[in-house]
């Protein structure tokens, strides 16, 4: 009844609730309470049978020796967690770095006039490139090729060349996510900057990126997780993150349950993440409502 | 058109040409207590137009949001028909498909040809053959001199155009009521002219309407009865001879001599 209650305490009008509306009420929250049993009751019997066809599966008893043995789990947690703090090391710098060239990618996608052709066309024709590649042929390329090549003063470091080819790929996707979100801004909000007499750059500055940044906050933390999850990938180049030190392990005896812990903690810390995404986002669309019940 | 012969009338309208459309203490809040709407009781008769006036912020808006379900009342009644809507378990989408609202900014749909924004709803939803739906559209926009408009993009139409395109959309679903919020605030004075010459011609066909407007004048001429909101109360009712000729109500003649200082009466 806290609904009503609620409504009383506000009221300064000596506004007492009906009984029409009590009984509206008091029918809503029925109504609530049974949608809730149902689904509750939907979600158990769905996991129940689910549960039924995996455990009664003739292979059971062999695949939960070899993906789900607690014993494995164990001894490969602090290896595994071990190895996570280079993933997210990977993660806050690769991200960083993903952020600002993203961004002056699309910018130079963005500038107009004839000046700034070889600038578009290079940032496109970079965008339109990494896009395309996939990530584990980008990686393979760094980090086996850039050593091949034997110049002076380059790195070796799985790590840094690793770090380099995620940032070479999800700078691209990065670089469409804040192109689409500066293009969505009205061309009136770029008219009224310049008519108060800012330059494009100041327009473009003070009025377009803050308004495109905030529409495409959603999509870019999209990106960020899966940046983190792709961190694992340098595993490939004999960097010991929280995947490798699973398969390690996994290797020496051919137990595969490390890797379903690697698993674990990757969702782990993903989970975070999409939960701040949707926190960040649901803010977003509280400031931007208009009231309104549809 | 005349609004009753269209065969959009449940079973439980009374028979005997009861009010369209009936509030009763109608109590609406927002947020943290502010009170937009105050026992509001208002009544509308069949093929009568019913003009809202007031500040704005006043509750005018609402009130017909509230009518149309956009808006949930906190307490309160309102009726259609002589049937409650506000019932929580009546079916919300079957009450708006008996109400059409015309809305101050248009709200047409940009992705979709005028034609398309009006056959949307008959089709989609009262589930009229696409010829059908296209042939009373069209011959809407012809009544609405927008005839050979049907095939443009809404951006390339004038507000006025625009909005009597609003109009014919709220029209295609044979609505027993039709809710206009303001139509006419967000265009030009020349503009004003062509829409509300279209509200006229409603009227004259015996449609119902309640109408929120600043346009004292064409409230005054067209409505068969005024109501003054103030602080979402309605402070005063009547003819429109009533209301503009003899206010009763301090508030109102306030309000009234303001807009005269205007110039807008």
């Amino acid at each position: 009844m806290t609904y009503v209650q609620d409504a009383l305490e506000k009221a300064d009008d000596g506004y007492l609730p009906s009984a029409r509306r009590l009984e509206r009420e008091r029918f809503k929250r029925t109504r609530a309470r049974r949608a809730t049993a149902l689904a509750a009751l939907s979600t158990l019997v769905t996991g129940a049978v689910l549960f039924l066809v995996i455990t009664r599966s003739p292979g059971w008893p062999r695949t939960r020796a070899t993906f789900f043995s607690a014993e494995y789990a164990r001894k490969a947690l602090p290896k595994v967690l071990e190895g996570l703090l280079l993933n997210l090391k990977l993660l806050v710098v690769c991200g960083a770095a993903v952020l600002v060239i993203g961004l002056l990618l699309a910018i130079a996608r963005t500038l107009r006039g004839p000046v700034f052709f070889p600038l578009r066309a290079l940032a496109t024709a970079y965008t339109d490139f990494f896009r395309g590649l996939p990530l584990i042929i980008c990686l393979l390329m760094v980090v086996f090729g850039v050593p091949a090549l034997r110049l002076q003063g380059v790195t070796t470091d799985p790590v840094v060349l690793g770090g380099s080819a995620l940032v070479l790929t999800y700078s691209a996707y990065v670089a469409e996510v804040f192109r689409a979100g500066i293009e969505s801004v009205h061309p009136s909000q770029r008219a009224a900057a310049r008519s108060l007499g800012l330059s494009s750059g100041q327009a473009l500055r003070h009025v377009v990126l803050p308004q495109a940044v905030r529409r495409v906050v959603p999509p870019l933390l999209n990106d960020l997780v899966s940046l983190q999850k792709d961190t694992g990938l340098v595993s490939i180049a004999g960097a010991v993150d929280a995947v490798y030190a699973a398969q390690i392990i996994a290797g020496k005896d051919f137990n595969y349950t490390p890797y379903v812990v690697a698993g674990l903690v990757f969702v782990a810390l993903t989970i975070p993440m999409t939960r701040f995404t949707d926190w960040v986002t649901a803010r977003m669309d509280r400031r931007r409502a208009q009231g309104g019940t549809v | 058109m005349s609004a009753g012969d269209d065969g959009m009338r449940t079973a439980t309208e009374a028979p005997d040409g009861g009010p369209v459309l009936r509030l009763e203490s109608v109590r609406k809040t927002y947020g943290r207590g502010t009170v937009v709407l105050r026992d509001v009781d208002l009544e509308v008769a069949p093929h009568t137009v019913t003009a809202l006036i007031g500040a704005s912020g006043s509750g005018k808006s609402t009130l017909l949001r509230c009518a149309n379900l956009l808006e949930e009342i906190d307490d309160g009644a309102i009726f259609l028909d002589g049937e409650e809507i506000t019932d929580p378990r009546v079916d919300e989408d079957a009450v708006r498909r008996r109400i059409g609202i015309v809305f101050q900014a248009y709200n047409l749909f940009p992705h979709m040809t005028v034609l398309d924004n009006i056959t949307l709803a008959p089709r989609r939803v009262h589930g009229v053959p696409r010829a059908e739906a296209e042939a009373r559209a069209h011959e809407l926009l012809e009544r609405l001199g927008l005839g050979g408009r049907a095939g443009e993009y809404p951006d390339r139409l004038s507000g006025g155009q625009q909005q009597r395109v609003a109009i014919v959309r709220a029209l295609a679903g044979r609505p027993r009521l039709l809710l206009l919020d303001e139509i006419t605030a967000a265009l030009d004075p020349e503009l004003v002219g062509e829409v509300l010459g279209v509200v006229r011609d409603l009227k004259e066909e015996g449609m119902t309407m309640v109408i929120a407007t600043h346009e004292m004048g064409f409230a005054r001429e067209v409505a068969d009865q005024v109501c003054f909101l103030d602080g979402g109360v309605v402070l005063e009712r009547g003819t429109a001879g009533q209301v503009f000729g003899d206010p009763q109500h301090g508030r109102t003649r306030q309000f009234l001599e303001r807009i005269i200082a205007a110039g807008r009466l």
